[in-house]
């Protein structure tokens, strides 16, 4: 469970918000709303511990973060803006790179069998540079599939996927919802995963 | 899915930084030419004054060593920054301090090491002695060590600043002014009959230090300049 009290945070001279608070229980979903510049990235930064908070604090499973360290970020994923991913490298060698950077060894056959389910079929061994915008961020989802982390948080996860892509995601999340996992992300299209209501955040 | 250890975290660090530089070998063979070059720059300059040459020989090859691992020193976590990935390993669940050192002793295979080797075939030309060149050799392969790991603290600190690639030559060429004395010493004191083991062990006091101290230092650095 991610609890969130009172939290406040600020970049350079200007308040983004402030007395935030909400808890997340597994198997639940929520979207951060609110307009550009509106803090969203920086709330699910703040959450990955890459920027501090200027006030209040955030609970793992009852512990806070800082005081975690290493164990929560083993129970976490996140997905931001850049993708990750390396231009030199091919789409299998990439996944296989995250999965060790993660901290597991992913088989050739696993990461092959993940990367045909992102409909990245016979584009395996091709370097990545040569691939496009959308086919890019699905390496960088295939990610999802090869992750046992609780709470994941998905910074803009549809930007460059055509409609067959936001399918696959929703399926994807409500896999990972009813398997007792947590999902907070940002989006500007809409995302439905089916069964589940989506909570609503919004910064304002 | 098996986890993975620290010793094989660090493999897969290093693994992948010389993987990614071998699709990207320009970036390698820019270090070493202009190292070749500097070095081979003197010689011509000063002229066949072979007693010149060999008194100098130990101080040109270290300087040119020391200004060729900076000209590679930005580029060490700049990519992955730019990229994403910087934020990955941030957020993997072992020690950011190892895979710092993984990315480090890469830098060093890449940059340090192909200098050491190639600088017996450039101390020929300074007319260096046989054993003055092995304790060039052996002098380097214990200092350009501590080279990578003082910079990858500065590359840490000036990482995402406009300039960083100037600003982090200004912060860590001074902090390798004792590899400089030390290595340069050890080549001196062979041609002038003296014991090297003294300069010898100071380099290696120096990189013991350094391979303590630095991988935590700029695994801190990293998270300040990811804010």
């Amino acid at each position: 469970m991610l609890e969130v009290g009172n939290l406040a945070c600020s970049r350079g001279d200007h308040r983004l918000f402030s007395g935030l608070s909400f808890s997340l229980h597994p198997g639940q979903i929520m979207q951060v709303q609110g307009a550009n510049g509106s803090g969203k990235t920086s709330l699910l930064r703040t959450l990955c511990g890459f920027l501090s908070p200027d006030e209040g604090e955030i609970r793992w499973r009852g512990e806070r973060v800082g005081d975690l360290g290493e164990d929560y970020y083993a129970e976490l994923l996140y997905l931001g803006h850049l993708n990750a991913i390396k231009d030199e490298l091919n789409a299998l060698e990439n996944l296989q790179m995250s999965a060790g950077l993660a901290g597991y060894t992913l088989s050739e056959q696993d990461a092959i069998a993940v990367l045909r389910r992102m409909g990245l079929q016979r584009r395996e061994h091709l370097p990545v540079r040569v691939l496009s915008q959308g086919q890019r961020r699905r390496v960088a989802l295939a990610r999802l599939l090869t992750t046992d982390a609780h709470l994941w948080i998905l910074d803009e996860p549809l930007t460059a996927l055509d409609v067959g892509a936001v399918g696959l995601m929703q399926e994807l999340i409500g896999e990972h919802l009813s398997k007792g996992g947590m999902a907070i992300f940002t989006t500007h299209q809409p995302l439905q995963v089916s069964g589940v209501e989506t909570r609503q955040l919004a910064l304002s | 899915m098996k986890k993975s250890s620290l010793f094989g975290l660090l493999a897969l660090v290093i693994r992948r930084d010389l993987l990614l530089a071998m699709r990207r070998r320009a970036d390698v063979l820019t270090t070493l030419i202009f190292f070749v070059m500097v070095v081979s720059l003197f010689p011509l300059g000063v002229g066949p004054e072979m007693d010149m040459l060999r008194k100098m020989a130990s101080g040109v090859v270290w300087v040119a060593a020391l200004l060729a691992s900076m000209l590679s020193l930005p580029r060490m976590f700049s990519a992955d920054y730019a990229d994403g990935t910087l934020e990955q390993m941030l957020l993997a669940p072992q020690s950011l301090s190892v895979l710092v050192l993984g990315k480090i002793v890469a830098h060093w295979m890449l940059s340090g090491l192909p200098l050491a080797l190639i600088a017996p075939v450039l101390g020929l030309q300074f007319d260096m002695s046989a054993p003055a060149l092995w304790t060039l050799v052996l002098a380097l392969l214990l200092g350009t060590p501590v080279l990578s790991m003082i910079g990858a603290v500065g590359a840490a600190l000036t990482l995402g600043l406009r300039g960083g690639g100037v600003l982090v030559s200004l912060l860590v060429l001074p902090l390798c002014i004792p590899v400089l004395i030390f290595g340069a010493g050890a080549v001196e004191a062979v041609t002038s009959g003296m014991s090297v083991v003294s300069n010898l062990s100071f380099l290696g006091a120096f990189m013991l230090f350094a391979l303590v101290f630095t991988p935590f230092v700029a695994a801190q650095a990293l998270r300040i300049s990811m804010e």
